[in-house]
């Protein structure tokens, strides 16, 4: 059982916010914070890890106190049995593959988990090479199975596959589940990509402006709105042109590019690069295999 | 051409043995100004950076007040532990550390700065403590800014002159560096050695700052 009640004031690039947030994960979920850049998401993972201090609350972690601001305790991060998987990987430039994998190892006795994992991600052959000489995928993989080899009570996971390329995003968040699967420890994962939330999570708690606003199953939280025969998508605005009385809107959703049509009023004060949602109703989709 | 090798030998004694004090001692201390949050650090910092473009001689003078017999401290040395720092090797080697330590602490102090605060983040995330990440994490990734201090400190020193003079005097094999050495046959008009001397200067220090060029660039291209 997790328990996060912390109260944190942050300075964001669209002015300041004041974080709030309390939450419990009961067994060994994998949950989602999922949410806008500067609405805290980070913050609240590096809060847990003991990276950054929260003004005032609580963190308990198998009726473990980690942090309460009112009996004054706060343990350091390395007395705090997390893991911690970092957007750009950190990964130590002076060590090799395996040997960033021997540093994070604290019991010698189990150097056999580390073939084990390396096994598991397919970077056997790549042990001896340096960090700088593995792919993006290679080194967020790497970094992934450091981080188990703390045997962690709770492990988080910042905006993992962010710098990645989609096949490779997939084929990390399947053996990021299959890890999950296998050890069943509680899981916090930071993103704002739908998908991946939608793939990994079994809980989903989406942060807007410091508070969580809602929070559920994927399905609940997401397809709701589909229950009543809309198609709707979030997207950004990649361009605006005017063409006689209308205006030609190029959405970006997802990978996909695609044109809609607004009128004048509607765009009134849209600009490139703002987040809208595009719906569509009273048609009947068509759908096809690809 | 015959020369007196014994000032060569004293400067590079001194600028060895200068260097291991530096380097024990500056590595610490960059740490220290790197991380530390105390409010008492920018008096420090300015304080080891004095050196830079302060007169030699000023610090000299200062040594020769702080460790003369007649002053307490160096009064007590002597009368009590038979120290003697001035005109002595070990005043040289005070003054030299004093005066080279610009040349060791600032380039480590920068890499620590610069070292990226996520790295020790991760280390720390892993259940490390802050000792363990700085000999495992942090001082493995900026070797090349100790190599580069501990290189500026050793041919800093073989470059000096005016705190040798002043707190060594000019004692023949016991504070005669080569710098002094070549001073002392100038004013003797003994040009021919004082050319010597000033050659094997000239060629060492240039093979010191070649060579550090030569790793430095490597170590870019291996990053």
């Amino acid at each position: 059982m997790i328990r996060v009640s912390v109260k944190k004031q942050l300075v964001t690039a669209s002015g300041p916010v004041r974080l709030e947030v309390d939450f419990r994960i009961p067994g060994t979920e994998l949950v989602t914070l999922f949410g806008p850049s500067g609405a805290g998401k980070t913050t609240i993972l590096r809060m847990i890890a003991g990276l950054t201090d929260p003004d005032e609350g609580l963190v308990q972690v198998d009726n473990e106190t980690w942090f309460d601001s009112a009996a004054g305790i706060n343990k350091r991060v390395q007395d705090r049995k997390i893991s911690f998987v970092f957007q750009d990987y950190n990964l130590f430039p002076n060590m090799t593959a395996r040997e960033n994998l021997q540093y994070a190892l604290k019991d010698k006795k189990d150097a056999g988990l580390i073939n084990e994992l390396l096994e598991m991600v397919h970077l056997t052959e790549l042990g001896h090479c340096r960090p700088e000489t593995l792919s993006g995928g290679q080194k967020q993989r790497l970094a992934l199975i450091r981080a188990f080899l703390r045997k962690p009570k709770i492990f988080l996971l910042d905006e993992p596959f962010s710098s990645l390329d989609l096949e490779l995003r997939l084929r990390l968040q399947d053996e990021i589940l299959g890890m999950y699967n296998r050890f069943r420890i509680p899981t916090i994962v930071v993103s704002h990509d739908l998908g991946e939330v939608f793939k990994l999570s079994s809980r989903i708690m989406v942060l807007e402006q410091g508070r969580i606003v809602r929070s559920g199953k994927p399905g609940e939280i997401f397809a709701g709105d589909s229950l009543s025969g809309k198609f709707k998508f979030a997207g950004s605005i990649l361009m605006l042109e005017k063409e006689d009385f209308l205006y030609i809107v190029t959405v970006q959703i997802g990978n996909n590019i695609t044109k809609v049509v607004a009128t004048e009023e509607e765009s009134a004060g849209w600009k490139v690069g703002d987040r809208v949602v595009v719906v569509a109703k009273a048609f009947n989709p068509i759908i096809f295999k690809v | 051409m015959m020369i007196d090798p014994a000032p060569l030998v004293l400067t590079f004694k001194l600028s060895l043995v200068t260097t291991v004090i530096l380097f024990f001692t500056g590595v610490p201390l960059a740490y220290w100004l790197a991380f530390s949050v105390r409010s008492w650090k920018c008096i420090v910092e300015p304080l080891v950076s004095m050196p830079l473009i302060l007169p030699p001689t000023v610090l000299g003078f200062y040594i020769l007040l702080v460790f003369s017999p007649r002053s307490s401290l160096g009064g007590f040395l002597e009368t009590f532990l038979h120290i003697k720092v001035v005109f002595t090797f070990l005043g040289l080697v005070i003054g030299s550390v004093l005066f080279s330590l610009p040349f060791m602490v600032n380039p480590v102090k920068a890499a620590f700065q610069s070292f990226p605060k996520s790295l020790i983040e991760a280390s720390y995330a892993l259940g490390k403590s802050r000792r363990e990440t700085l000999f495992r994490v942090i001082l493995p990734n900026i070797r090349p800014a100790l190599l580069s201090g501990v290189v500026m400190a050793f041919a800093h020193t073989v470059g000096e002159f005016g705190v040798v003079l002043m707190v060594g005097g000019n004692i023949p094999e016991v504070t005669r560096t080569a710098s002094i050495a070549i001073f002392n046959d100038v004013e003797a008009l003994n040009y021919a050695d004082a050319g010597v001397y000033s050659m094997v200067l000239f060629v060492i220090a240039f093979m010191i700052l070649f060579v550090l060029d030569r790793i430095n660039k490597r170590t870019v291209r291996a990053v």
